[in-house]
């Protein structure tokens, strides 16, 4: 029984561990901030890649699209490079800290997000874009409008956007270190209880990562269903 | 009825609509002549009903009067001072991804006018065009009328100088055509300067003060409607008139 | 819309502040995942936090990787177990002092039938020579780390090049490395602590321990001040005067698991 995943993890949850849901807290606080830093600069990105023509618009699109695939530990390594001390953000003594954890889960975001929402945009404004002209709307304006009439794809977006972050482990092993109570998330805890051999409890630590992804998407799905219903 | 509301009724109605001049205004794509040249300027009154079969190059012309196209060649100009304000509303109207009201108050926040008189402009347009109703509703599950008439409120709180309108009737039903038609004398009466494409004679009977007929992308004449669907002049106007397949 | 911003502007900032509240004394440990995994840590940290306050925050990777991560400025202080690359280290100038800590030993662990029949193995020579001729298959750490280190040097002593099918580098941790050994019935070495600590044995089982030369001596670091001013000195010279005091000596002694004690203080 007790080598269970679901009974792991349903007792790990019952027994309101605190170390669990520090590190549960910690791993939606990280990619919850990450995944709003990200939207903060990615879809206004995303707009304007649409919006705008310049050159070598082509091969921004292309690298946002391949930065999608950046493998996590590249960015960790990116990050950790940059951060450390002998990097050229040393300074900040970032590195081993969730700020760094931040950043490696932004660099992997935001290419979704503006990749991503730079497509829905660009549709979008095909359909808008004579209306808009006729308004007299000139290209900046159009930027929050396009943003929220595709609020419904967007959420989408952020919720794969949300879904890298936090299943993500190579970049936040890599710069926040999976120091105990204070760098360790969901995931790293599940490496770490992997290389103890602890198993089932490493498979109940995925259970509770999954129910919490699942939560947060059921969140969301009705955010968006009960707006769509409001102003479709 | 706010103050900045009043001056624009008040600028609309007093002073004549703008007049609209093309000079040997010619639109190609690719070499291709689709449009032109054509020269007339637009003085008298209107409404301005623009005629002519299909692939005359109705909605070209009136694109380009609105600004959306750039003329390859000749000049697009209007009387007075700088560009008019002007709206357009299109054959399938383009409504955004929010409720009637929010629509309306969109188009005046682009319009700068300030936020505290966007709601009170926006119901009381819905309320002119019989949307009241429905002002809560997302705009793009109403009603094709619904919709058409939407637009016609967005283009109203806009006060526009000039409305243009492309085809605006042909996918509705007569109900809902009749409402469209009351609008555009209503724009009419305020001292709007309405430029429209129809390709319905009646219609154009109905609402034309002069015709613009339009085939092969040029000008075949430009007459008040009187003359037009009395005595017309060209060839392909008599023919377009009598039922007749004009290319 | 004013509402949902104060209510992001609040929830940002109370990140924040989480952020920052670990504004007390600390240091950044880097150490390796053996003493780590163990649990060696829970132990004796918070015994060390309770006499000086310090909060020791521990990276736990391979002994390559503590290096790399030391030689960058990234960690205040330095327990590892490679000796020769620890002497290097100080020779290089990455560090002013080094210090024995304590040792393990490493075990070899491999399937219960012991195709290799290393059980019977006299020295460690002896049973490393046997698997090799035995081309029983063997999980090599592979990634550069202090165990890795030392079952290179042991092959060697045995006159082995380990190469061929049965050897399999798979450059992972202690721990992902036992796992992949039992699934694959492989022979391991595994350093003792981890061994004991570990929970998915499946098959394996120990076959080999007690020569002398699988000794595992861990050594604690002082770094450059002149290489890297800016880390906290003064914390990190408490952390080491610490384990080698008698006070951290007993902690380390005083660890164990299922009864068993798996490091052996051996300052001095």
């Amino acid at each position: 029984m007790e080598n269970n995943a679901f009974y792991v993890a349903l007792s790990l949850l019952l027994n309101f561990d605190a170390a669990l849901f520090q590190i549960v807290a910690l791993s939606l606080q990280i990619s919850l901030l990450a995944v709003l830093v990200a939207a903060v600069l990615g879809f206004p990105l995303g707009a304007a890649v649409a919006l705008w023509r310049f050159p070598g618009r082509g091969g921004l699109i292309v690298v946002l699209n391949a930065l999608m695939g950046l493998p996590p530990v590249v960015a960790g390594l990116i990050v950790y490079l940059s951060l450390s001390r002998a990097g050229p953000l040393g300074e900040w003594g970032l590195l081993f800290t969730p700020g760094a954890m931040v950043i490696a889960q932004v660099l992997l975001v935001l290419p979704i997000l503006a990749a991503l929402s730079r497509q829905k945009v660009e549709e979008l404004l095909g359909e808008y874009r004579e209306q808009f002209v006729s308004l007299g709307m000139s290209r900046s304006r159009m930027v929050p409008t396009l943003l929220w009439d595709a609020r419904f794809a967007l959420l989408t977006i952020l919720l794969a956007g949300f879904g890298r972050a936090s299943a993500e482990v190579g970049a936040v092993m890599m710069v926040g270190g999976n120091i105990e109570g204070v760098t360790r998330v969901m995931t790293t805890s599940i490496v770490l209880e992997t290389g103890k051999g602890n198993l089932p409890l490493a498979l109940g630590l995925g259970v509770v990562l999954l129910s919490l992804i699942m939560l947060v998407n059921a969140c969301a799905y009705w955010v968006g269903e009960m707006t769509r219903r409001r102003t479709g | 009825m706010t103050a900045f509301n009043a001056s624009l009724l008040a600028s609309s109605a007093l002073c004549p609509p703008p007049a609209l001049s093309f000079d040997d205004v010619v639109f190609s794509h690719e070499d291709k002549v689709l449009l032109g040249p054509c020269s007339f300027t637009l003085k008298s009154a209107g409404p301005s009903m623009v005629m002519g079969p299909n692939g005359a190059g109705k909605s070209l012309l009136l694109r380009l009067a609105h600004g959306l196209l750039t003329p390859t060649q000749g000049q697009v100009s209007w009387s007075g001072e700088g560009r008019p304000r002007q709206a357009m509303v299109f054959q399938q109207p383009v409504l955004l991804r929010r409720s009637a009201v929010a629509n309306l108050i969109h188009a005046l926040a682009v319009n700068k006018v300030p936020r505290k008189s966007r709601a009170k402009l926006a119901f009381d347009a819905l309320d002119r065009f019989g949307l009241s109703a429905c002002s809560h509703t997302p705009a793009r599950v109403l009603s094709g009328g619904e919709q058409q008439r939407l637009a016609l409120a967005r283009a109203w709180v806009l006060s526009p100088n000039v409305l243009f309108l492309d085809e605006p009737t042909s996918a509705l039903d007569p109900a809902a055509i009749k409402a469209v038609e009351a609008a555009v004398r209503e724009f009419h009466q305020r001292g709007t300067r309405i430029v429209m494409t129809t390709h319905d004679l009646h219609q154009a009977r109905r609402l034309a003060g002069d015709v613009i007929f339009l085939s092969g992308g040029k000008i075949r004449e430009h007459t008040p409607s009187d003359t037009f669907f009395d005595k017309p002049v060209s060839r392909e106007a008599q023919a377009f008139i009598a039922g007749e397949l004009v290319e | 819309m004013k509402k949902t911003l104060n209510l992001l502007l609040a929830g940002v900032t109370s990140i924040g502040l989480a952020f920052s509240a670990y504004a007390e004394d600390h240091i950044t440990l880097a150490s390796t995942t053996s003493t780590e995994n163990s649990g060696l840590f829970s132990s004796i940290l918070p015994k060390f936090e309770d006499a000086t306050g310090i909060d020791v925050r521990v990276v736990a990777v391979g002994t390559g990787q503590a290096f790399e991560i030391a030689r960058r400025g990234d960690a205040d202080s330095l327990l590892v177990h490679d000796t020769a690359g620890e002497q290097r280290f100080v020779e290089d100038g990455y560090a002013s002092e080094r210090a024995d800590v304590m040792y393990n030993d490493f075990v070899l662990i491999g399937p219960a039938g012991d195709p290799a029949n290393i059980s019977k193995a006299k020295t460690a020579e002896e049973a490393f020579a046997a698997i090799a001729k035995a081309e029983a298959p063997f999980a090599s750490r592979g990634d550069d780390s202090g165990t890795n280190r030392a079952e290179l040097r042991l092959w060697a002593n045995a006159g082995v090049e380990p190469d061929g099918d049965w050897y399999r580098e798979l450059g992972s941790g202690m721990g992902p490395t036992l796992n992949t050994a039992a699934a694959m019935d492989a022979y391991v070495m595994s350093d003792r602590a981890t061994w004991v600590a570990f929970g998915n044995r499946q098959n394996l089982t120990l076959l080999f321990e007690g020569d002398k030369v699988l000794f595992n001596q861990y050594g604690s670091l002082l770094l450059s001040e002149d290489k890297h001013p800016h880390l906290k000195h003064d914390l990190a010279l408490k952390w080491h005067n610490w384990l080698i005091s008698e006070e951290g000596q007993q902690a380390i002694a005083d660890f164990k698991v299922d009864g068993q004690q798996l490091f052996f203080p051996n300052a001095k």
